[in-house]
């Protein structure tokens, strides 16, 4: 019996798995989400930003991870449109420009922005931080048009701005190399900007050394760390309404890795024997 | 219409993935190639039209910026690896991108992630946090000095630093299955939303 249960095939486990997720997503229960610290002061940055201020948006992330970071992404654009502030985008990764505008134009349209007065979409370049060195110093240089081959001369937000300079806050919603790191490295590190950032979960622990020597202003971590942003700026959204299931979900690995544990030393307490 | 067929086709390929959960298959065989083909494609139109026209072809051809055939040069010498007979000539240029990201890195990547870390664990020990902080890098370098036997009050420090180590590991894995689990919702989220209409 204890070997059968040693050896359960792994597809079982799956099928619980996909079963608890599809009945959690069609039925949600609506669980109580904590909003942790590090999610908490990337509000508070944001929040503390006088009307009218620019900041700037990294969309360093693919489709494979637009699961966590596109809610977040969304959660923290509606913020700063609610807030007023300008937004100037670029992408690191060439997949993230599209996904950063789709966001910035839903957002957009809720809130009446107008692209090119409100907000700006660089587009991609290749180098990362060299990239991010480069607008650090002239950002005209190396942005002369934006995702649409327009001449950014020909767009009245980016009139007088040269480089990050004026840019109260740098986000980046970032899903690995180049991203986070070398936003850090160049941006706050090199020229003293304050950045924030929203990264994928696997990522995130390599990420709050930074936050606890002050190098990060905050840090929204995974889909957990978007759905506490949805509650701040209270939008429920995607990553909300996906906490059910990853609770549930997550409730199924645990509850699996003790029955295993369990289930193990019983083995071995009466091979012992 | 568009749409519609984008959506069946995801879906079709997103199933195919799946299929892999239960045993390996032509369908999943099938999804994989055409990821991996289509990704490379993509990336090779991408960079010929984002890099390689506009930051070099049209400046050096066109606008006639000379320097530019400084790595112009370097590039063509990239590609003579494809000749095994000459293929030796693709070290300079690599030689060159290694000292000069080597350079470019250095100072910031060891201020960032060595001097400003040092500096954040020299902190008052008032509250717990701040006590398990100190405890855990010292305790944790003790487990990394490799010049003396881990014995006595040193392999005591190194047994606390490998602790450390592993509840930082047990977080790490932690997340990462927070990170899996987001993928599969997602996706479950396109299969019931987008596609069946359910939500």
């Amino acid at each position: 019996m204890l070997d059968k249960l040693l050896n359960i095939d792994r597809r079982i486990i799956f099928a619980v798995l996909t079963t608890i997720v599809i009945v959690a997503i069609l039925f949600p229960m609506g669980l109580a989400i904590q909003i942790s610290e590090p999610a908490k002061k990337l509000y508070r940055e944001i929040e503390s930003i006088p009307p009218g201020s620019y900041i700037f948006l990294s969309f360093d992330y693919d489709p494979a991870s637009m699961a966590e970071l596109d809610p977040m992404a969304l959660a923290v654009i509606r913020h700063s449109f609610r807030k007023d502030l300008k937004i100037v985008s670029l992408g690191l990764w060439p997949q993230g420009v599209l996904l950063g505008q789709a966001n910035l134009e839903k957002a957009a349209q809720e809130y009446g922005k107008e692209y090119g007065v409100d907000f700006v979409n660089l587009g991609y370049k290749t180098g990362g931080i060299v990239v991010i060195s480069g607008i650090s110093t002239d950002l005209r240089c190396i942005f002369p048009q934006d995702y649409t081959e327009r001449n950014i001369d020909e767009l009245p937000l980016l009139n007088g701005i040269d480089n990050l300079e004026p840019f109260k806050l740098v986000v980046t919603f970032s899903a690995g190399d180049p991203g986070v790191r070398d936003w850090v490295m160049i941006a706050q590190a090199r020229y003293g900007k304050k950045v924030g950032c929203g990264s994928t979960a696997v990522q995130a622990p390599a990420f709050y050394p930074y936050l606890q020597a002050g190098q990060l202003v905050g840090l929204v971590g995974g889909m957990k760390g978007a759905a506490e942003y949805e509650q701040l700026v209270k939008l429920p959204g995607l990553a909300t309404a996906g906490m059910d299931a990853q609770s549930l979900a997550h409730a199924v690995i645990v509850f699996s890795i003790i029955f295993g544990n369990v289930i193990f030393l019983l083995k071995k307490r009466s091979s012992s024997g | 219409m568009i749409q519609t067929v984008g959506i069946w086709v995801a879906v079709f390929l997103t199933l195919c993935i799946f299929s892999f959960l239960y045993k390996d298959n032509p369908f999943y065989k099938f999804a994989e190639h055409l990821f991996v083909g289509v990704s490379a494609g993509y990336w090779a139109m991408y960079s010929w039209y984002n890099v390689l026209l506009p930051n070099l072809g049209r400046p050096l051809f066109i606008e006639h910026e000379l320097i530019l055939l400084i790595p112009f040069i370097l590039g063509i010498m990239m590609l003579l690896r494809l000749f095994p007979k000459i293929g030796w000539i693709s070290r300079w240029p690599l030689a060159f991108i290694v000292g000069m990201t080597s350079g470019y890195y250095l100072v910031t990547f060891l201020q960032t992630n060595a001097l400003e870390q040092a500096r954040a664990t020299i902190v008052p020990l008032q509250n717990i946090n701040n006590i398990i902080l100190v405890i855990g890098v010292i305790t944790g370098l003790f487990y990394f000095f490799f010049s003396t036997e881990h014995r006595k009050a040193i392999g005591v420090m190194a047994r606390i630093g490998r602790m450390f180590l592993m509840i930082a590991f047990g977080a790490s894995f932690g997340y990462t299955v927070m990170a899996r689990i987001s993928l599969l919702i997602g996706r479950f989220y396109f299969l019931l939303g987008d596609w069946l209409r359910l939500l």
